[in-house]
């Protein structure tokens, strides 16, 4: 009995070792299938450079721009709605029927497909308020997209802020407000930049949401008003539409890196945020 | 005072921007959307199989097998995968390798969806189309892709709900002399049960939404899938495919495609909070 | 004439009874020591008097609280002034994680004091009254993290100084802390009188009576004893004073 169950024991932790082993193995064989044949392509020119006849040659300069410009409207607009919700929920309510319908909404905003996001953007913004293919639709759209991770992230940032530093700001006089702005959002900045790194690698990512909103144009922008075109979005034409592979591969290898980046960055400031709120 | 007010009241609304924007969207693709249902009946919309917007014939019902198939198809092979690693890492991994492992995993749900549906062309559709038959991109090809999509998802919530469950369990088990494994089959999972549920609800969710990829994979015919080497068209893809040139009649089909999504969404959302929120009933 | 007087102060928590109507009256001045075991209300009653239950949910409160004659639950006080007015420190030292410095001007800045020079002298002041000045003053721009523990407890009642308040609460200011830091703290008190008025509560018999010149002893929110120091802690009325005092409970 108890060598049967010795047995049964070992062959469950082989199973869950093969298993969690080939997860790895997949994610590795991703990253290192498309650095191994995109990162020949990647040189000064590459990024310098404007991409020549629809991107078979060339490089990816505006394409670059394109998304930097796109993630920044995104963030600028999500980044203060998502915080001052945030401390709504933490700082001026308690759990209540509208703190829960508050978090359930951004639940249910969170659990969208990209595409519907993309739907929606498309009519409302680029067709009925004529904002066109631009990076102003596309930002509107993506920050819709990413409020809800920002929203999460910056409340459990905000409720690791201890609770008498809140006080002793408090006894000295100081208002909820200034409370808030001195105090609270500094200590839980780390945690909610997290977050919003976190949205970057999502709209960096994205797809569908961006290419019926800010367009494919290949050109550099030069207002809110132009269309642009995100390296996931040139990605995709060019790997679709079989216009140069060489490129496709070497327009992944940036993404994965960025994305690798990013995650890394925003790992590594959660790391010190969570050492400093434990106490160093 | 009232300046203090002022601010409480500009939070307020914005908090309250979340709910806003979910409402206008949701009222936004039903009201674009419902004027499809009303000109050629529910009933035909949603059971039709035929898609032939030039001829005005708009008929859903092989994107939504393609969607049921695919997502289906995801969760047998991922779902598996998903729950082995967060019980692994949650009760069987040394610290120091779950601490490397766990933002690998993360990574992996950072890969943009376009990059993974390119590694289903160029990688798994030939191998398909080589070893099984078929045009490789299908169904299989899809569910491929779309069930290592779903992993990061499916993991971190079901190993948030392992990890909730009181360590004392646990030892309780182990000290009435179960192993290991008896223990964590028979006391934490039923424990994690209903967060387990829902990270595997909130999986699907994912898996039905996901879009650029799943148009690269899955070959996209207008047709009602016999075996898994078929290429489908899931409502997504639909909607993505088409938007870009759909006008009139065929816009207000995508809406009605987008409302369908929608709907399903919804209920794959509330189920899972339904289950989370069940989560603190040990 | 009073500088504080609670008429009638209960307090209710999630429905429970943590104040029974209490009266008190503390002049200027004078150090109040309100002493009693664990949860009998003491640190409840002090935080009443600063406001910091206000933002506390399910909570009730009876009765006024008066200082200078004026109740401060009315609607029309500051509170951020009140508190401006009403110094308090507490029983866990917890420097705001920013410079010895900054530390000490937050309360001055936030009400509105911005003249570097106006600002250095506070800091100098208020650290030399909390006998902390010559230890820190050639590290003013160091965290205050790194501060020990009585340090740290120094500087917290520095703190509360430079909001040059009338009135300072000190919630078991020494409670953390090792005899060393007590003496120094109970120094500082003690020369503190001459401007302040001073409440402190503690769990500690021996230093109310080294300090104090009121004692109020509370006993499952009920006062149960207020007087001279000398008086209540020699020739106690009640006998559950005595009890406390000669260390039968609590």
């Amino acid at each position: 009995m108890s060598i049967n169950q010795n047995i049964i024991e070992k062959i469950v932790k082989i199973f869950l070792w093969i298993f969690t082993i080939i997860t790895i193995f997949i994610l590795f064989y991703i990253v290192g299938f498309i650095l191994k044949n995109g990162i020949g392509g990647l040189s000064k020119e590459f990024f310098m450079e404007f991409p020549k006849s629809m991107g078979r040659e060339g490089g990816i300069f505006p394409i670059i721009i394109g998304t930097i410009l796109l993630t920044l409207a995104a963030v600028f607009i999500a980044g203060p709605l998502g915080i001052g919700t945030a401390v709504y929920l933490t700082e001026y309510t308690r759990e209540n029927r509208i703190t829960q319908m508050i978090r359930f909404g951004a639940d249910c905003l969170a659990g969208i497909p990209s595409i519907v996001f993309g739907l929606f953007g498309f009519v409302l913004f680029v067709i009925k308020l004529k904002m066109g293919w631009s990076i102003i639709s596309g930002g509107l759209t993506l920050s819709i997209m990413i409020l809800p991770t920002i929203i999460r992230t910056s409340e459990e940032a905000i409720k690791a802020v201890p609770k008498p530093l809140r006080e002793v700001s408090y006894s000295l006089g100081g208002t909820k407000w200034q409370t808030i702005v001195f105090i609270v959002i500094p200590q839980a900045l780390p945690g909610i930049l997290t977050g919003i790194i976190l949205s970057i690698g999502r709209c960096v990512g994205e797809t569908a949401a961006v290419i019926f909103t800010a367009g494919s144009s290949l050109r550099l922008p030069n207002s809110l008003f132009d269309s642009v075109r995100t390296m996931s979005v040139h990605f995709y034409i060019l790997s679709r539409e079989g216009i140069s592979l060489k490129n496709a591969y070497a327009t992944a290898s940036v993404l994965i890196i960025s994305i690798g980046m990013i995650n890394f960055l925003s790992y590594w400031i959660m790391h010190r945020f969570i050492r400093r709120i434990e106490g160093k | 005072m009232n300046r203090e007010k002022l601010i409480e009241k500009t939070f307020f609304l914005i908090a309250c921007s979340a709910l806003f924007l979910l409402a206008l969207i949701t009222v936004f693709i039903f009201k674009e959307g419902i004027g499809i249902f009303l000109k050629i009946g529910f009933a035909k919309f949603i059971f039709s199989p035929d898609w032939a917007p030039s001829q005005k014939q708009f008929g859903l019902f092989s994107m939504i097998m393609g969607s049921v198939w695919i997502t289906i198809g995801a969760l047998i092979i991922g779902v598996p995968l998903s729950l082995s690693v967060s019980i692994f890492l949650a009760e069987f991994c040394p610290k120091k390798i779950a601490r490397i492992l766990k933002p690998a995993i993360e990574l992996l749900a950072g890969i943009p969806s376009v990059v993974y549906g390119f590694i289903g062309v160029v990688i798994l559709a030939p191998l398909i189309r080589e070893y099984l038959g078929g045009p490789g991109l299908s169904v299989l090809a899809g569910s491929m892709v779309l069930a290592i999509m779903i992993l990061p998802t499916v993991i971190s919530i079901s190993l948030d709900a392992l990890h909730a469950v009181p360590k004392s369990y646990l030892e309780g088990s182990l000290a009435l002399g179960a192993t290991r494994w008896q223990s964590v089959y028979m006391v934490i999972i039923p424990a994690a049960r209903s967060g387990i549920i829902a990270s595997v609800i909130l999986g699907m969710g994912r898996a039905v939404g996901e879009t650029m990829a799943v148009i690269m994979v899955s070959g996209n015919a207008v047709r009602i899938p016999h075996s898994i080497l078929e290429p489908v068209r899931t409502l997504t893809s639909n909607i993505a495919l088409e938007l870009g040139y759909a006008t009139g009649m065929h816009r207000e089909a995508l809406f009605g495609t987008g409302m369908v999504l929608f709907v399903i969404i919804m209920i794959l959302n509330t189920a899972a909070y339904v289950f989370t929120k069940r989560k603190v009933r040990k | 004439m009073n500088k504080i007087l609670l008429k009638d102060l209960s307090f209710y928590f999630e429905g429970k009874k943590v104040l029974n109507s209490v009266n008190l009256e503390v002049l200027k001045n004078e150090i109040l020591a309100i002493i009693g075991p664990a949860g009998s209300g003491k640190t409840t009653l002090l935080r009443l008097i600063n406001r910091l239950e206000d933002a506390t949910y399910n909570t009730k409160k009876e009765g006024d609280i008066f200082v200078d004659d004026k109740d401060i639950y009315s609607v029309d006080i500051n509170v951020p002034e009140l508190r401006r007015r009403i110094g308090m420190v507490f029983a866990q030292p917890v420097p705001l994680p920013r410079s010895i410095y900054e530390n000490i001007i937050y309360g001055p800045r936030l009400a509105g004091i911005i003249y570097k020079k106006k600002l250095d002298e506070l800091v100098e002041h208020s650290l030399r009254q909390a006998f902390l000045w010559d230890e820190v003053k050639d590290r003013l721009n160091q965290s205050a993290l790194s501060l020990s523990g009585g340090q740290k407890q120094r500087l917290c009642i520095a703190r509360t100084l430079a909001l040059q308040p009338e009135v300072i609460l000190l919630d078991e200011p020494c409670s953390s802390l090792d005899p060393i830091s007590t003496a120094k703290i109970e120094e500082a008190m003690l020369r503190l009188k001459e401007k302040y008025t001073i409440i402190i509560v503690t769990n500690n018999t021996k230093q109310a009576a080294r300090v104090a010149d009121k004692v109020a002893f509370l006993l499952m929110g009920e006062l149960i004893e207020y007087g001279q120091s000398r008086q209540v802690f020699t020739i106690p009325v009640d006998k559950r004073t005595d009890d406390y005092i000669t260390g039968r409970f609590g």
